[in-house]
């Protein structure tokens, strides 16, 4: 299975800040779409950043001034994206190996969608849980 | 008035498409046991289970056996059919408004993805769905020509269409007389000259998509050997770093699988089934009257991208390989409904976890949903579907919940079989289809095979005497 079957589910909007708005702005957005991470662009719509909860709470824990710091102070500015035909396993393997839990998606250089750690579960219990019924009814109808 | 889902005011739900994934939807609206849903499942065609009748290869019955539970789904007393009626053309968006609050769009990913190679219009080309729809007895493709007189044949691909292409042109008549493919397709097949098949996968034998026990069928088959070659076997670097680090014993175990083809001798059967790897075709050749003859390969090296996956690239290696028809399977695409919200990128309804959405607003449209490949893609196995329908059904009750579903102005199971019989009065119930099936099960019985199909949407309606 590949990075482009869990987009597909995803609608089409990608849920990004620009890196001159404060954190307070980035943690209702977090809210209001009920997301972990959103995607930090500039205004070219050119992926610079990731901001996750993590990165917030990492920072709160350095100052009580949070709310009111800019997105780019915060932001993790070494971004791994991935593209719509990676291999679902392959991007769970270095999501674990890398300790990162979002990964914004490119396609011919544009950004196209966001992974979370939670999606890549979701898809591969479906598929295992796919799989097993598949097995299960050959056995007992076939 | 009260919340449909009552004995008095059931909730009618209307699903087009009659596949796996509408019927374990159907499957788990059913399983409600507050609640009374009624469900109208529609398919262009008389026959009722999509791709597991028109594409899950014949030699595979134990897979169909799958519609033993459907028929289980279809004895609800709240189930209705209504075949050979064809969203778009004899119902629309608008009639179904008037009778449904809620609508499930699962009509499968019915295209498929070009290569855009030069010469892919060349007389010889074809998309494999085309092969493996005419094979199964699909009306639309019956009359499908595929030139079977030539020595050499390439699937390119490595999903399992492609291995099921690939062996469906290797097997003997004996092994084609005990499946279902279509009687025509048989005769056809019988009478193939054809000696090599080649499979054509982009990357290695770590990265194939297909299974296990597909590769040890290709092994035993009756009438061809299975073959790889030594060099193509043997893993690159980094996917022997892949394989070694992830501990996952059904990989290991299939790249020990193709390093045992590859040390085979051929056994003098009369045809050769090929896995390649690492080659990518770059353009189809033909002769001087647009009839394929040969392909030109590139032979690829793997690199790992950033998110870790192991990828082709071309390399500056060609070869060419002798060929007269080829088959494509390098993924696949629904087609837009009309008046259905499209996801071009994805080749699927714009959804977000099968709740329709309108592209302007980002925001679901009330009363649309979709499951199955036409809402995720191609992936995944028959069994896949139950888990996909199953999210988008949860998102279908909580929207009930909400209160947030259509206002039709005719909800009643009368009214909507009355409006069904005057736009198509040939469409085919469930109780017909068990005719049918019941048919071509006998039709079966006596030569022998599992069933002979109806591939003439006219046979069906006339054996139904319509």
């Amino acid at each position: 299975m590949k990075i482009e079957n869990i987009l597909a589910t995803k609608g089409m909007q990608v849920h990004t800040i620009l890196p001159d708005r404060t954190i307070k702005e980035a943690a209702r957005l977090l809210l209001q779409y009920n997301i972990g991470a959103l995607v930090v662009v500039d205004d070219t719509g050119r992926p610079v950043g990731i901001l996750s909860e993590r990165d917030i709470v990492h920072a709160a824990a350095r100052t009580d001034a949070i709310l009111a710091q800019k997105v780019s102070a915060v932001m993790t500015q070494h971004i791994i994206t991935g593209t719509p035909h990676d291999d679902i396993r392959s991007v769970e393997r270095t999501m674990t190996d890398k300790h990162i839990r979002h990964i914004p998606v490119m396609d011919q250089g544009q950004l196209v969608g966001i992974v979370s750690i939670g999606d890549v579960v979701k898809a591969q219990l479906e598929q295992y849980a796919g799989e097993v019924d598949t097995l299960q009814t050959q056995i007992t109808q076939g | 008035m009260t919340q449909p889902g009552t004995e008095s005011n059931p909730l009618r739900v209307a699903i087009i498409g009659s596949g796996p994934a509408a019927f374990y939807a159907a499957d788990h609206l059913f399983k409600q046991n507050n609640l009374v849903i009624e469900v109208d499942m529609y398919d262009r065609l008389p026959t009722p289970f999509g791709l597991v009748r028109g594409g899950v290869a014949p030699d595979h019955q134990k897979i169909k056996s799958v519609t033993k539970v459907f028929d289980g789904i279809a004895s609800n007393p709240r189930f209705r059919f209504f075949g050979n009626v064809e969203y778009g053309v004899h119902v629309t968006l608008d009639d179904l408004k008037d009778h449904y609050h809620q609508i499930l769009y699962a009509t499968g990913a019915q295209t498929d993805r070009r290569m855009g190679i030069p010469g892919e219009d060349l007389k010889g080309s074809h998309p494999a769905t085309e092969f493996v729809a005419w094979y199964n007895g699909h009306p639309d493709f019956r009359n499908c020509q595929f030139d079977l007189s030539v020595e050499s044949v390439a699937v390119v691909g490595v999903g399992n269409v492609a291995i099921d292409v690939a062996r469906m042109l290797c097997l003997t008549p004996e092994e084609l007389a005990e499946t279902d493919t279509a009687d025509y397709a048989q005769a056809a097949l019988k009478n193939s000259r054809i000696k090599e098949v080649y499979v054509l996968g982009r990357r290695g034998p770590a990265q194939a998509a297909f299974t296990n026990p597909e590769i040890k069928e290709i092994g035993e088959l009756a009438g061809a050997d299975a073959f790889v070659r030594p060099e193509e076997a043997q893993l690159d670097e980094l996917s022997r770093a892949e394989v070694d680090s992830s501990k996952d014993r059904t990989l290991v175990k299939k790249v020990e699988m193709l390093q045992e083809l590859a040390r085979r001798q051929p056994t003098g059967k009369a045809r050769q089934l090929t896995i390649r790897f690492l080659v990518s075709p770059v353009e189809l050749i033909g002769d001087e009257s647009g009839r394929l003859v040969k392909m030109r390969l590139v032979k690829n090296a793997l690199y790992k991208t950033d998110a870790g996956t192991l990828s082709p690239k071309a390399t500056d290696h060609f070869e060419e390989l002798p060929v007269g028809l080829v088959f494509r399977s390098v993924g696949y695409r629904g087609v837009p409904l009309p008046g259905v919200p499209f996801n071009d990128r994805w080749g699927v309804i714009l959804n977000e976890k099968g709740r329709v959405i309108d592209p302007n607003t980002q925001q679901p449209i009330v009363g649309q949903y979709t499951s199955g490949w036409i809402k995720r893609g191609p992936s995944g196995v028959v069994g896949t579907n139950k888990p996909d329908s199953v999210e988008t059904v949860m998102c279908m009750l909580e929207d009930l919940q909400k209160g947030s579903i259509l206002n039709p102005a005719k909800p009643s199971w009368s009214d909507a079989e009355q409006w069904v019989k005057q736009r198509q009065p040939r469409y085919v119930s469930y109780a017909d289809w068990q005719k049918l099936d019941q048919i071509e099960l006998e039709r079966g019985k006596a030569q022998g095979s599992p069933r002979v199909k109806f591939t003439r949407v006219e046979d069906m309606l006339a054996a139904l005497g319509r």
